[in-house]
């Protein structure tokens, strides 16, 4: 039997957040995270958390496992268990509106600054903006992000300043449209960031490095925007 | 709301920067006097090493650099942890109050040190 703790906290009952303990039968198979907490929830449906695809591709089911964010979908317990002992908790650092289930806004509204789409005044071509293979291949480790929140929920300097600091999410997708041959914005994109928080709140720890399910780098993004900056004021 | 008015230059990439540059400075300065005292020193030869203008600028860019640095650090740090967010307006107020005293200690310092560098 898997000792399983999970955070719990509905805002109608419970005054306070509470670590519910339960033992969850796994059969000895290696299950997902997220196939325990539909076992729990099978027996308990005032469990709440957020999940759809299962497979690791919409992102819905960022957790913090055992002091790890990921997605529970594609954690096997054998990657985060240690001791039988599985410790569920929701993405540190955003409130919780019940149990396992967060109020991404903050997320959000950092991700919509970095206006995370292509701008470009000239007029459209026939038939599409074309690029060489090797403009293309520029997005690559930029374009797969999907938005989980996992990076920027491990990252101190978004839970400091949440309100400030875009977060190594926000940060990918910014540098995905600045490293984009067919985007004219640079300019006013880059003048954005300049500021003490937007981008310089980043300290290099590479925490979202470590968690990112798709395995990708914001630290490295966040460098070549850094570096974009320095060369356009130097 | 944390705001860059008391940031070092109200760019991020400014003070990004001059931490930069002030750490390369630290770091030759330090490696430098480490090597001298690993080379032995007695009263003498620290007093004509310091007796040289080109010491006294090295020495006088070390200072400076040390608060430049300590300003970016400190501010980084301060607008983590004393916020608005983390305790109210108690946090401006207390982040306000530990930025001039940290500012206070460093112009002392560098009064100090001037002092000291071409005063004896």
């Amino acid at each position: 039997m898997l000792q399983v703790s999970l955070y719990r906290y509905n805002p109608e009952t419970d005054q306070e957040p509470w670590m519910q303990d339960v033992e969850v039968d796994t059969g000895g198979k290696d299950l997902m995270v997220l196939d325990v907490l539909e076992l729990v929830k099978g027996k308990d449906p005032s469990m709440a958390f957020r999940r759809s695809c299962r497979e690791g591709v919409c992102g819905s089911d960022g957790l913090n496992m055992n002091g790890k964010n990921g997605l529970a979908c594609i954690t096997p317990l054998s990657e985060t268990v240690k001791n039988n002992k599985l410790v569920v908790r929701p993405l540190p650092g955003l409130p919780v509106v019940r149990d396992l289930v967060v109020d991404m806004t903050m997320f959000y509204t950092q991700y919509e600054k970095v206006q995370p789409y292509l701008q470009n005044n000239n007029p459209a071509p026939a038939i599409e903006r074309l690029q060489t293979p090797e403009e293309r291949e520029k997005l690559d480790g930029l374009y797969e992000c999907i938005l989980c929140a996992c990076c920027s929920t491990s990252c101190p300097s978004f839970w400091w300043n949440p309100d400030r600091f875009i977060g190594p999410a926000g940060l990918l997708q910014s540098y995905r449209f600045l490293a984009d041959s067919r985007d004219t914005a640079t300019e006013e994109r880059l003048s954005k960031l300049d500021d003490p928080f937007s981008v310089f709140r980043c300290h290099g720890i590479q925490n979202c490095v470590n968690v990112c399910p798709k395995g990708l780098n914001p630290t490295r993004a966040i460098g070549h925007i850094r570096n974009m900056l320095l060369s356009r004021a130097v | 709301m944390v705001t860059a008015v008391t940031s070092m230059g109200r760019s991020g990439l400014y003070d990004w920067l001059m931490q930069r540059i002030s750490a390369v400075v630290l770091l030759a300065y330090f490696v430098f006097v480490g090597l001298v005292l690993l080379g032995g020193v007695d009263y003498a030869s620290w007093k004509s090493l310091y007796s040289q203008t080109w010491m006294r600028i090295f020495s006088l860019m070390a200072l400076l650099s040390l608060g430049v640095h300590a300003w970016v650090g400190i501010w980084g740090v301060l607008t983590d942890y004393l916020t608005e967010r983390l305790m109210g307006k108690t946090g401006n107020v207390l982040r306000f109050v530990f930025q001039m005293a940290c500012g206070l200690t460093m112009f002392t310092y560098l009064v100090w040190g001037i002092q000291i560098l071409w005063g004896y």
